[in-house]
């Protein structure tokens, strides 16, 4: 234990924080050169408005990436997102079109997220399950329960949702976002709040760093190792609105693979996939720098769509990669 | 060890003959096997043809798993395999012919074992954490698949092509023996040699099997490369028994019954011990459960959620804590009649 102990202070000495910064530099960098990339190729895309739409168009990934940061910072995995998306958006539409308030909606689904997501912390941490294990099982569980509502899509004609989907909130001359981005906004916030300034945020870079150092100095391993799976729940289940506001639609094969960009934005964004290191902004960047891909593919009109899910596992790998370069070989 | 492994399959063989026996209440024909035209027909051998392509991802999964590994990317490579063979075929102007199929099926197989190399390199070599290497190409991997295919269905008709998935060879459907074959391979090369030791003593303790002289990265690398084998098998019966390429849902979740049937045959996901007869009990529960369900009328998706189900179980009495946990309620349970007992008397 002395060794392993030695060996993790060792490490977090190499994690100066100039290092840690490192990988946040580079995330910046490659959103500059995408976008310069777009600028160059398509006129009319260096524009205000293209860039808002960034965040119009991937509300729902950063919300998703605030909850996948905070598992990732822990050492963990979550792989049922995509799935939960999924289940908000089937659940919603089908509770809809029974003529439910929209509030109560919104309130079911986003307390059944986070439901899910903290029986999976409980599983995880009192049954000594891997996180993967525990989180692919929701991942089948919740993408069956979506069948079960509702094989089909589900169109979506309520007011609020309708009103919620169409809004645009005027931010300069001839700029918009919509309600969902001061949603996603404000989850970037309180992830950002309670990661850098709260005991909870600084226990999850413990885990991260090493559960039984963390144990050992007295910090709430326990609570915290489930609180970070019912955050992700819930995060999923809130971009599973947005992503309903996005589409007006519920669907049961909607976010397969959305677990992939979540990653892919978490990891892009600077945060090691080994947990105890990263940012909820880098985060954000990720899905920017996603988000200008999927958006110079649209502009280009001939590659198809595909693209998207290729080129977000490329840049997965890529960071991945130089993970292991800046940091060196990390616990395993 | 002979006998713990018969210990140790004894519930799966259970739960495999307790499904029969439900499927001959529910169909008394169940277990008839007829022979038209020499070849044999029942439901039966439907299980044994339909069941083939989840044994070989299965058996393949098995290896991964004991590596302390997993390999999320089948599914990926099964629609993968079916595309590339299916794409060759319907290019080519003669596809009835025996050697474009050879020549299809071989392009099919070597991507495949490329697809396998890519996933040993990263987990082994780079040292990328195998849910992760995996997990990048089973998304990345579909949109490959839409890719060669070029996002459409490939139909193609080829007689000797639909021979691997949808014909006979000697009286039995060609898929059960191809399986068979890849199983018996399998089970000879792992448990006949050492091999079978030394990927237990890698997914046991990889640091001390290295030390200890193992060449753990070899043995890590084959196992991708064989579970990628299998899954481009699989692809290629599957393709071959629709006759068709259909990259959104050929293996779509077949990584959930491989997974599925490799824990409830006594594998353990904490790497290290692994049963080939318990994944070959595994994939036949899980299909013969499939055909109940199609048979009783169930919907595919409430399949996927009761076979979600099934595996948080197994994973759970595999769990020591949740054993522990439930053990004590048990003797706690025990001891109270016990003590009552004692007042009484």
């Amino acid at each position: 234990m002395s060794a392993q102990t030695a060996r993790i202070r060792f490490e977090s000495l190499r994690r100066s924080p100039g290092r840690r910064h490192a990988l946040v530099y580079v995330t910046l960098s490659l959103l500059v050169v995408v976008f310069g990339i777009g600028s160059v190729s398509f006129p009319g895309f260096a524009s205000g408005q293209v860039a808002l739409n960034l965040l119009v168009d991937n509300a729902y990934l950063i919300v998703l990436a605030v909850g996948m940061t905070f598992v990732i910072l822990s050492g963990g995995l979550d792989l049922s997102v995509g799935a939960v998306v999924g289940l908000t958006t089937v659940t919603a539409a089908a509770l809809l079109r029974a003529h439910w308030d929209p509030t109560v909606v919104i309130l079911i689904v986003l307390a059944s997220g986070a439901a899910l997501g903290l029986i999976v912390g409980l599983v995880i941490h009192f049954f000594d399950i891997q996180p993967f294990v525990a989180t692919l099982i929701a991942m089948f569980f919740a993408r069956g329960l979506c069948y079960v509502i509702s094989p089909d899509s589900v169109s979506i004609s309520n007011p609020f949702f309708t009103t919620m989907a169409q809004t645009h909130i005027p931010v300069g001359p001839r700029l918009t976002i919509n309600p969902s981005v001061i949603i996603a906004l404000i989850a970037v916030a309180a992830g950002f709040v309670v990661l850098q300034y709260t005991r909870t945020g600084r226990t999850v870079y413990a885990i991260g760093n090493g559960g039984e150092s963390a144990r050992l100095m007295g910090l709430p391993v326990v609570r915290t190792r489930i609180l970070v799976y019912a955050v992700s729940g819930f995060c999923a289940a809130l971009a599973g609105v947005l992503f309903t506001f996005y589409t007006l639609s519920g669907y049961s094969l909607t976010g397969v693979g959305m677990e992939l960009d979540a990653i892919a934005a978490v990891v892009i964004g600077g945060t090691v996939l080994t947990g105890g290191s990263g940012y909820v902004l880098g985060s954000v960047l990720g899905v920017l720098v996603l988000g200008t891909v999927n958006t110079i593919i649209s502009f280009n009109g001939t590659l198809s769509s595909w693209w998207t899910k290729i080129i977000a596992g490329a840049l997965l790998l890529l960071f991945v990669l130089l993970q292991r370069l800046v940091i060196g070989r990390a616990r395993r | 060890m002979r006998r713990l492994l018969g210990i140790r399959l004894i519930w799966p063989i259970v739960i495999l003959v307790g499904l029969l026996v439900l499927n001959v209440i529910i169909e008394p024909s169940f277990f008839t096997v007829r022979v038209q035209d020499g070849h044999l027909f029942g439901s039966l051998i439907d299980i044994l043809r339909n069941g083939s392509p989840t044994l070989l991802v299965a058996l393949g999964m098995t290896l991964v798993i004991a590596t302390r590994g997993i390999d999320l990317s089948v599914g990926a490579i099964v629609a993968i395999a079916g595309a590339v063979a299916c794409s060759i075929l319907a290019a080519s102007p003669n596809p009835g012919s025996v050697s474009t199929v050879i020549g299809a099926v071989a392009a099919a197989i070597g991507v495949a074992l490329v697809l396998g190399a890519w996933n040993g390199m990263l987990v082994a070599v780079v040292g990328v954490q195998p849910i992760v290497a995996t997990l990048i190409l089973m998304t990345a991997g579909r949109g490959v698949a839409m890719l060669i295919t070029q996002g459409q269905i490939i139909t193609v008709s080829s007689a000797p092509y639909k021979v691997i998935g949808a014909g006979y060879w000697i009286g039995l459907p060609a898929s059960i023996l191809i399986a068979a074959v890849m199983f018996a391979l399998a089970a000879v090369f792992t448990r006949k040699t050492a091999l079978g030791m030394l990927i237990e003593s890698v997914g046991v303790n990889p640091e001390a099997s290295r030390l200890a002289g193992v060449p753990v990265r070899a043995i890590v690398w084959s196992a991708y490369l064989f579970s990628a084998l299998c899954a481009g098998v699989a692809g290629i019966m599957i393709s071959s028994n629709v006759t068709a390429a259909d990259s959104n849902n050929a293996g779509l979740w077949i990584e959930l019954d491989a997974i599925l049937a490799v824990v409830i045959g006594g594998t353990s996901f904490t790497g290290g011990r692994y049963s080939l007869a318990g994944t070959l009990v595994g994939a036949f529960i899980i299909q013969t459960l499939t055909t109940t369900a199609y048979t009783i009328g169930v919907t595919p998706g409430v399949m996927l959620v009761f076979k979600a189900i099934v595996v948080a179980t197994v994973c759970l009495l595999q769990s020591p804590a949740f054993r522990a946990t439930a053990l004590r309620l048990l003797r706690s349970l025990r001891r109270k009649p016990v003590a009552e007992g004692g007042v009484a008397s």
